[in-house]
């Protein structure tokens, strides 16, 4: 019946006919909506995810157990009994700070948010080549969020709460040894749910893009955003299966008896990591790309020139894809690897910063006689170049093994992985916020707050994040409730690094509510000459069906 | 910036002094206590070098043409969009940076991983800094250490008592958190220094080895995934069920070192750490017989105290003291 009142709508599109609430939201197969759902869906995992941090830096800020005690004492634990607590649950919030903020709020927001939204838009399609799949990918991935959030409630080990062994979810911490309790095999049906919803959004991706381009629009012209997804798309469906594999594994280690990680039965808990990095670092690329290709874009259309090296731009994203699944065994130097293997990841880990300094240097050269405008979106995309080269670096320091043999599982690595992330593809999902919100939503926002949103942001999200590059150069490891007093000093400035960035959240959601209050109306291209893509033909927001007639993409225009 | 520039600064001193755990404030790695961590500060300082740069140039890059091609200043936009020469430059100039990087990045690793040949170097000349022929000719001291949720058990499989068994014992921590974390520890050792031991750090019974001895350490684990660490050693090496891995360092300088659990191991990863005593080779020796003669006690009571060991140094333990000595 639901169906049918679908595919009535669809035959309207002539009047811009939408369905109603109900068939629009919850069936909707309108990429634009499937978007604009990831879109909330990001948020509201991202503020979860980013109170499970706040909780993080609320215990670090000083030494000793003190705020997680309180919280376990107020659930009815007490005395020692609220201390062992407050430690189980700690692991807790790391693992799933990490899972729900990669899983649930990055790849949704920029691949599921943005992608759906403007990789049609872009190729002047009128819509994801398999709707209804897209709809599948986007309830399953809300249905594998309920799943987590729903094993952090139940038994994870004897009396404790909770899957606490990191997102990496190392066998056997994360096997029947460390964690017997069903909360882990629950994770690990989510994770097995959110990796079906990728692999189907990645086969609508590169379905969509390889066969639904506008007449005209050849790979070579295609706007570098779309690039940009191709490559995350065929990422996503190459290693995927990987972890879905080692999950399934771990699952049958757990519960029907098998041995593939249990040394005692001639398994290796080391392949497990193996397989898990596989698919780990072609996931980080994951993350970040789709920033690259939407930083692209607001750099050219603020300096109101043609991207820099068009070409190179794309084929750096290509060749980052595929060095990016030859370096994994970078994340474990320490396992206990013979030195030439270590040599060999030294190696083709460190040839991954030629791509990418093509890319930084790119995107300078794009503004390079240019003229440019500081809009908001153009303010953030600046802040990521700087900031993802300051991770970049510190990547190139771990890359080296024997350097990464006194740095491994410190905070130096956790300050490389959240310049790169939190304030790379963050700042690219911001950036790209701010870019196209008119577009999407129909009205303006508040620029003022946009600038005051992008600069508390900047000041608290490097106060947070830089000390930290210190702690892990002086040996504080990664994952700890507790510290010795050596390390309290920059503990404490990086919690206050929250206490900024927190100010700044508050910013963005006025920002949002203003924006939703006064409803000024939208223009079609709010940015002028320099904005160039497809999706500025078009009203803002865009008709419920757009491209009825196919736009011609002209040979000599160029992305 | 600033602190860039401190840390630059406080590299090559902080090489030679012997404190050997974490300091307030601190910019850099622990004071390096072997010469593989040496090493390691020097090539890091090579890359801080290198990195800072790097990104001071983009950071120039950036603001140069954010102010010389704003609209104001740039009202017209050019419209190039390709430059074959600047494209090269900045592919090939990255390329020598990382070849220039990989050549010490890769003489550092294998210095580290290869165990040396001690036969080979107990016949070499005295000059070479990297090797200790006197120290090679003694042959090498084997420790294995196994990771447990959550303490560590050392053994010293060359050294065995009468019935032939090596000498082993736990190295608990002494700090938990919990309210009976003094007790246990008075009732495991019968020392009174608990309120003197440093926090999250100290260990009942520390790994105990001779300085100026090359050091074979093996890691082994009886549950979950562990890693065995000395920052100020330059080695870190994960503890797996069903495998022994392995590693070697030397210490010159007595001392107490300490290092912490660095694999997520479970509720009490954070409080499982790692205590290494350097002691003299008469005091090690003492040690050893009483061990296996049974008295652990006594064993542990011989030593000198932590204090004694970091305070007989007699390098000041912040790094901005040890600063204005150095210059």
């Amino acid at each position: 019946m639901a169906m049918d009142q679908v595919s009535t709508a669809h035959d309207d599109h002539a009047h811009d006919h939408k369905p109603g609430f109900f068939v629009r939201w919850f069936l909707s197969t309108n990429h634009k909506d499937i978007g604009t759902l990831y879109l909330v869906f990001a948020l509201v995992a991202g503020i979860i995810g980013y109170t499970l941090s706040g909780i993080i830096r609320l215990e670090l800020a000083q030494p000793g157990i003190g705020p997680l005690t309180g919280l376990m004492e107020f659930f009815g634990y007490s005395g020692d009994q609220a201390i062992e607590h407050a430690k189980h649950f700690y692991n807790v919030v790391i693992t799933y700070h990490g899972l729900i903020m990669i899983f649930f709020m990055v790849m949704p927001a920029l691949i599921g948010g943005f992608g759906n939204w403007f990789v049609p838009l872009m190729i002047g399609a009128p819509d994801m080549a398999f709707p209804r799949m897209n709809n599948i990918s986007f309830w399953l991935t809300v249905a594998a969020f309920i799943m987590a959030c729903t094993s952090m409630l139940i038994p994870g080990t004897g009396e404790f709460l909770g899957f606490g062994g990191g997102w990496v979810l190392y066998p056997p911490l994360s096997s029947a040894t460390g964690h017997p309790g069903p909360s882990m095999d629950l994770l690990i049906l989510s994770l097995h749910t959110a990796g079906i919803a990728s692999i189907l959004g990645a086969i609508n991706f590169i379905v969509t893009i390889l066969n639904m381009r506008a007449p005209g629009m050849t790979l070579h012209k295609m706007p570098l955003f779309a690039w940009s997804m191709l490559v995350t798309a065929v990422l996503l469906l190459l290693a995927l299966p990987v972890l879905a594999g080692a999950l399934t594994m771990l699952l049958t280690d757990r519960n029907f008896g098998s041995q593939f990680f249990d040394p005692s039965g001639g398994g290796d808990p080391i392949m497990f990591q193996h397989l898990f990095w596989f698919f780990g670092h072609p996931e980080v690329y994951i993350m970040i790309l789709p920033a690259f290709g939407i930083i692209s874009h607001i750099v050219s259309t603020f300096s109101k020139k043609p991207v820099f090296g068009y070409l190179g731009m794309a084929y750096a994203m290509v060749s980052i894809g595929a060095i990016g699944f030859i370096v994994w065994a970078h994340h474990m130097y320490t396992v206990g690897m013979p030195s030439d293997m270590k040599a060999y990841f030294v190696a083709a880990t460190m040839v991954i910063a030629v791509p990418t300094g093509i890319k930084i240097f790119s995107w300078i050269a794009t503004m390079w006689g240019g003229s440019i405008d500081f809009e908001v979106p153009m303010v953030w995309a600046i802040g990521f170049i700087f900031l993802f080269t300051v991770g970049g670096v510190t990547g190139v320091v771990l890359a080296n093994a024997g350097i990464d043999h006194v740095l491994h599982d410190t905070y130096y690595v956790v300050a490389h992985f959240h310049y790169v992330l939190s304030l790379g593809a963050v700042f690219g999902l911001f950036a790209g916020w701010y870019y196209w919100f008119e577009k999407m939503f129909g009205v303006k926002y508040n620029k003022t707050i946009g600038y005051a949103h992008f600069w508390t942001m900047f000041v608290g999200s490097n106060l947070l994040f830089f000390p930290q590059h210190f702690l892990g150069l002086n040996g504080m490891p990664r994952r700890y409730i507790d510290y010795a007093d050596g390390f309290s000093t920059w503990h404490f400035w990086s919690s206050m690094g929250y206490a900024v960035t927190l100010v700044a959240t508050l910013i963005f959601f006025v920002g949002l509510i203003e924006a939703a209050v006064r409803r000024r109306k939208a223009v079609a291209n709010p940015w002028g000459e320099g904005a160039t893509t497809l999706e500025w033909t078009l009203p803002s927001p865009p008709p419920f069906h757009q491209f009825n007639e196919l736009p011609e993409v002209k040979p000599e225009t160029h992305h | 910036m600033r602190f860039l520039i401190a840390l630059l600064t406080l590299t090559p001193f902080s090489a030679v002094a012997y404190a050997a755990q974490p300091e307030a404030g601190a910019l850099n790695f622990q004071p390096a206590a072997t010469r593989i961590m040496e090493r390691l500060h020097g090539f890091h300082t090579y890359l801080m070098i290198i990195i800072t740069l790097i990104t001071l140039f983009v950071l120039a890059l950036i603001i140069w043409a954010c102010v010389r091609y704003s609209r104001r200043s740039n009202p017209v936009p050019r419209k190039f969009s390709h430059n074959t020469l600047v494209e090269i430059v900045w592919t090939v100039v990255p390329v020598l940076i990382l070849v220039a990087i990989a050549g010490p990045s890769f003489s550092n690793l294998f210095y580290q991983e290869n165990q040396p040949d001690l036969e080979v170097i107990a016949e070499s000349s005295d000059d070479n800094p990297n090797t200790y022929p006197e120290a090679a000719a003694e042959g090498w001291i084997t420790i294995k250490a196994q990771g447990n949720q959550w303490n560590w058990t050392y053994s010293y499989p060359d050294e065995l008592d009468d019935g032939g068994y090596p000498v082993e014992f736990v190295s608990n921590p002494i700090h938990r958190q919990l309210s009976g974390d003094e007790q246990s520890y008075v009732d495991a050792t019968g020392r009174d220094d608990f309120a003197s031991l440093p926090k999250n750090l100290a260990a009942d019974f520390p790994l105990v080895i001779p300085a100026n001895r090359y050091v074979r350490y093996q890691t082994a684990a009886s549950d979950v995934i562990h890693s065995w660490t000395v920052p100020a050693f330059g080695v870190k090496t994960d503890a797996v069920p069903g495998r022994l891995n392995e590693g070697w360092f030397l210490v010159e300088e007595e001392g107490t070192y300490y290092g912490q659990c660095s694999e997520l191991c479970g509720k009490d990863h954070a409080f499982m750490p790692i205590e290494v005593r350097v002691v003299s080779p008469d005091q090690y020796n003492s040690w050893i017989e009483s061990m296996k003669a049974g008295e652990f006690e006594a064993a542990f009571d011989g030593l000198p105290s932590a204090q004694a060991q970091t305070a007989s140094t007699d390098v000041p333990t912040d790094a901005e003291t040890r600063l204005a000595q150095a210059q």
